[in-house]
């Protein structure tokens, strides 16, 4: 049985990431035959097998990362015929491993230590001196030891030499406890939240948009109450329960600026074409249909052939997959006396202006009448929020998960605009369109934008 | 006859990446058997969009229909490091180098790669710097050029790309490297030398950090 351990790299180089397997257990593999794969700063590196045999045993699972010459699995040779031999072997597999890890016993600190030249390892040459990280684990030379587990690549003693970090204050996550970047940086970011405030004080609120930092709790005393409270006679405050719409809105809301990377992107579109249509026709259309006609629905037939043209934006996440939907069904954010509900429009990507006009007024009326089925409320791949119709001239909305997008449509005003030096007197209207950046990058966003403003500023005067 | 202290350059001119890859896999073997001195291959590619092994989907920002409805083609690939673009007014490099015969550390192989820019673009004044912990060539405006290597048997594929008048919206495609930092070129940082200039310049700095004598293997 022979192992196969995580080589050596090169001298500054402590771990590697396994990435591929290129054999299953139970596979044959030739001598030097490419066995695996490792990965280490932008270098992937194909392993070959030592020996020809059968590869009996993978004790590193790929996206694992080891430190050099951990056991990574097991080859029985040839000679050793039948293969399951893991199974003989009871219980031995990862007691062996740490052999080559150094042995976790604290090393003395040697305080103080003369800087030793350590730079050299960013150099394009690194000098050949550099203790080999590999045999004797014991103590890397002068370094300044820290009592840590595990050895440290160069770039970890760097940072924390660099951020004058205590490592023995540094839990570890990598391999064995090892400390590694992702750890240092962490630990540097919470060495930077505010410090508690010492006096009663309140703590500066996060800078605006910032979402996912959720500060560590912090104890602030509450401002101290005068004790004597005797005034009016009503009371000073009224607590009372969140109704359960209320709750889950709150909730969602919630769940949705931890989950996505909001960003809101604003257009100013020239609706006159969209505007004089509509002020042409809205008399008879109102007669003839039953229901008024309002700009939302041109908004939505342009958006659902902008969404045709860049399907991301009509897509969901799922771990690190994207879903792409085949339907387009865009919710529309309908209030209510006290809360918000967002019906679906199904395949709207299939209908005409007045056909979507029509479905809007009808999800309105059910919603505030709390007649929408349940499935009337679900399957959205987008949304479209109003806000316009409240007066409103742009507005962030919060991203209806797991969407990636929606977009908010500002109040159409006439305003002086000028147009090859010329004060003109147009229907503006501001279109924000808030997506998730995990996603979807400003400038896919801003030509998918772009592209609805382009549908409604060259609207055919016809076209309904 | 091969000498370990030479290495010989192939200005590739334009290349698809599939042809360009199945080039150097064919010099990677010959390179693994001594058969040939090592390599380096100078190329510009038509608008593709590369997925490294370590590649994350989420650093690729547009499906690869849309790649392909907008001209580029997208490949998955062999190298370390996550996703990037190449195209025209690029320079990529593909060093085809045996490290048994230069050091065997493969960290060492990538920021001598590094130096080897950073030393080209000093000659048009331009000042670049590593950033420790984002592999690649930096500058105060961005990242420049981007590295990503594939290792067999201590022989090396795959390289650098140098940003020289690349039109830098085709990036807005990925995050590229998975960072979401700028990108540049050098002649968005002002610098207004020819692709062949800036070859040039870049076989010189690549003999002089990797020790090898520079051999045209043109024509």
């Amino acid at each position: 049985m022979i192992d196969v351990v995580m080589p050596q790299m090169g001298e500054s180089i402590v771990e590697g990431t396994l990435t591929k397997w290129l054999k299953k257990a139970g596979d044959h593999v030739e001598r030097d035959e490419p066995l695996f794969e490792i990965s280490t700063d932008k270098v992937d590196t194909e392993i070959p097998s030592p020996v020809a045999g059968t590869l009996s045993e993978i004790m590193v699972e790929e996206g694992k990362t080891v430190g050099i010459n951990t056991i990574v699995g097991r080859i029985s040779d040839g000679a050793n015929g039948a293969a399951p031999a893991a199974s003989s072997q009871p219980a031995a597999p990862l007691a062996q491993a740490p052999q080559v890890q150094a042995p976790q016993a604290p090393v003395p600190q040697v305080q103080a230590a003369p800087e030793p030249p350590r730079e050299q390892a960013r150099q394009p040459q690194p000098a050949p001196p550099q203790p080999k990280p590999t045999e004797e684990p014991a103590a890397p030379v002068a370094t300044v030891v820290e009592e840590t587990a595990g050895p440290l690549s160069p770039l970890v003693r760097k940072m924390a030499r660099e951020s004058n970090i205590d490592l023995s204050k540094v839990k570890g996550t990598g391999a064995g406890g090892r400390i590694t970047k992702q750890d240092l940086e962490s630990s540097l970011a919470s060495a930077a939240q505010p410090a508690p405030p010492p006096a009663p004080q309140r703590p500066a609120p996060p800078p605006s948009g910032q979402v996912a930092t959720i500060p560590a709790p912090v104890d602030v005393p509450p401002p101290a109450r005068p004790e004597s409270y005797v005034r009016g006679e009503a009371p000073a405050t009224r607590i009372e329960s969140m109704s359960v719409m209320r709750q889950k809105i709150a909730e969602h809301m919630v769940f949705s600026k931890r989950t996505s990377a909001h960003v809101t992107t604003v257009h100013k579109v020239d609706m006159t074409r969209v505007a004089k249509l509509r002020e042409r026709i809205k008399t008879p259309f109102q007669s003839q249909y039953g229901f008024g006609l309002t700009f939302l629905p041109f908004v939505l037939r342009a958006a659902t052939a902008a969404l045709r043209q860049y399907p991301i934006l009509n897509a969901s996440i799922d771990g690190t997959n994207i879903v792409y939907h085949r339907d387009v069904n865009i919710g529309i954010a309908v209030a209510l006396e006290n809360g918000l509900i967002v019906p679906v429009i199904r395949n709207a990507d299939e209908k005409n202006v007045v056909g979507l006009q029509r479905s809007i007024a009808d999800l309105a009326a059910r919603a505030r009448s709390r007649q929408l089925r349940p499935d009337e409320v679900q399957a959205g791949t987008f949304s479209v929020t109003n806000f316009g119709s409240f007066g409103s001239v742009f507005a962030t909305p919060v991203i209806n998960q797991p969407q990636v997008a929606i977009l908010g449509v500002g109040t159409v005003d006439k305003e002086p605009v000028v147009i090859e030096d010329a004060i003109a007197i147009r229907s503006m209207c501001y279109l924000a369109l808030t997506f998730d950046h995990r996603l979807i990058d400003g400038a896919l966003a801003d030509q998918f934008t772009a592209k609805v403003k382009n549908i409604l500023e060259n609207w055919a005067e016809e076209v309904m | 006859m091969p000498t370990s202290r030479s290495c010989a350059v192939t200005n590739l001119g334009r290349m698809k990446y599939g042809d360009a890859f199945e080039l150097q896999r064919q010099l990677v073997e010959q390179r693994k058997r001594g058969e040939i001195p090592d390599q380096l291959l100078i190329v510009e590619h038509p608008h593709v969009v590369t997925m490294g092994r370590n590649g994350r989907d989420e650093n690729l920002l547009a499906s690869p229909e849309i790649l392909e409805r907008s001209g580029i083609e997208f490949h998955h690939t062999d190298r370390g490091g996550d996703v990037t673009y190449h195209g025209p007014g690029q320079i990529v490099g593909y060093p085809i180098v045996d490290l048994r015969d230069w050091k065997r550390d493969v960290v060492a192989f990538v920021r001598a790669i590094e130096q080897v820019i950073i030393d080209a673009l000093g000659s048009f004044r331009i000042s670049a710097h590593r950033d420790p912990g984002a592999t690649g060539v930096w500058t105060d405006s961005g990242k420049v050029a981007a590295i990503g290597i594939h290792i067999s048997r201590w022989v090396t594929s795959h390289g650098f790309a140098l940003n020289v008048d690349t039109d830098l919206k085709y990036f807005r495609y990925i995050v590229p490297c998975g960072l979401t930092k700028p990108v540049t070129s050098m002649r968005a940082l002002g610098c207004a030398a020819s692709r062949e200039q800036v070859i040039a310049a870049l076989e010189r700095t690549f003999g002089r950090v990797f020790g090898r004598n520079m051999e045209e293997a043109n024509d």
